[in-house]
């Protein structure tokens, strides 16, 4: 069922936008776990705003080509795509 | 990944304490049907889905049931909200104050602490979906009887909504089930 082409320039753009994504998540993440512990540090809070409004850009677009990641994206094509991007074990 | 929105999946409210109940909600957190029983056994098995549509239904099932803990443990706190020494001692739970004082803990209504023998994941997707099909009627069965064990109408709700959810998840698995077969049948599958 699953064939995705690991060759085809679609497949490579996708992975690129994925490793922009899994960054600005992780920064994001890791940024958030301090201010958890630290909430008015305001070098920490600018960070995170900048690193949450580039990730909101660069998933926008994402699932504008690609279908939405998560359940409660908005899917902009005709279909569910959701189901029939790569799964993350299978990539 | 996964990641957490702070908020219920739906309302829990209740009128007034009640630890007795609360000692038997606590079944559907740490219990055999329970929803840690139900979100371990989709988010495993998900990984041996032959069908886009199965690894998605799994996945998205599975995440549900994580907030449906989250609604179950709040169902226990504010049923203990308040609650005195007496009263926990006289619903019998001295036990459970003296080990985890009002924390929701993996154990059933009687005690007996949560384990992976109450998950599956044969790695053949049709016994998962069966499996899975059967522990949604077990949960929506538990809470049928959660329901008769309150006259809290704010509890009822919550339990009600849990009880429907069960429903249309074992709907769904069905649904899945059936692509799953006539998938194998068309010879694509093994």
């Amino acid at each position: 069922m699953v064939n995705y082409n690991r060759t085809s320039q679609r497949f490579n753009q996708q992975q690129e936008m994925l490793l922009e994504i899994q960054k600005l998540q992780f920064a994001a993440l890791d940024t958030a776990l301090y201010l958890d512990t630290h909430p008015n540090d305001p070098v920490a809070l600018y960070r995170h705003k900048m690193y949450t409004d580039q990730l909101k850009q660069v998933k926008d677009a994402y699932e504008m080509q690609f279908g939405p990641m998560t359940i409660f994206s908005h899917e902009v094509g005709d279909n569910w795509r959701y189901i029939n991007s790569p799964w993350p074990w299978e990539i | 990944m996964f990641m957490y929105e702070k908020k219920l999946q739906y309302p829990v409210r209740v009128t007034n304490k009640d630890v007795r109940m609360a000692k038997a909600v606590l079944n559907q957190y740490g219990g055999a049907d329970g929803e840690a029983s139900a979100s371990m056994n989709y988010l495993t098995q998900r990984f041996s889905m032959p069908l886009n549509e199965t690894k998605a239904i799994l996945t998205d099932i599975g995440t549900e049931e994580l907030g449906h803990m989250e609604m179950v443990a709040t169902l226990f706190k504010k049923l203990l909200k308040g609650a005195t020494r007496d009263e926990l001692i006289a619903a019998g739970m001295g036990g459970y104050f003296a080990n985890h004082e009002t924390c929701p803990f993996l154990l059933d209504a009687d005690g007996v602490p949560w384990e992976a023998k109450y998950t599956q994941a044969k790695g053949d997707p049709i016994a998962d979906l069966y499996n899975d099909m059967a522990a949604e009627q077990k949960a929506r069965a538990t809470y049928e009887n959660l329901i008769l064990l309150t006259d809290d109408p704010l509890v009822k709700d919550t339990l009600r909504w849990l009880r429907e959810r069960e429903i249309i998840h074992f709907q769904r698995f069905g649904e899945g089930l059936r692509l799953v077969e006539e998938y194998s049948t068309n010879k694509r599958y093994y």
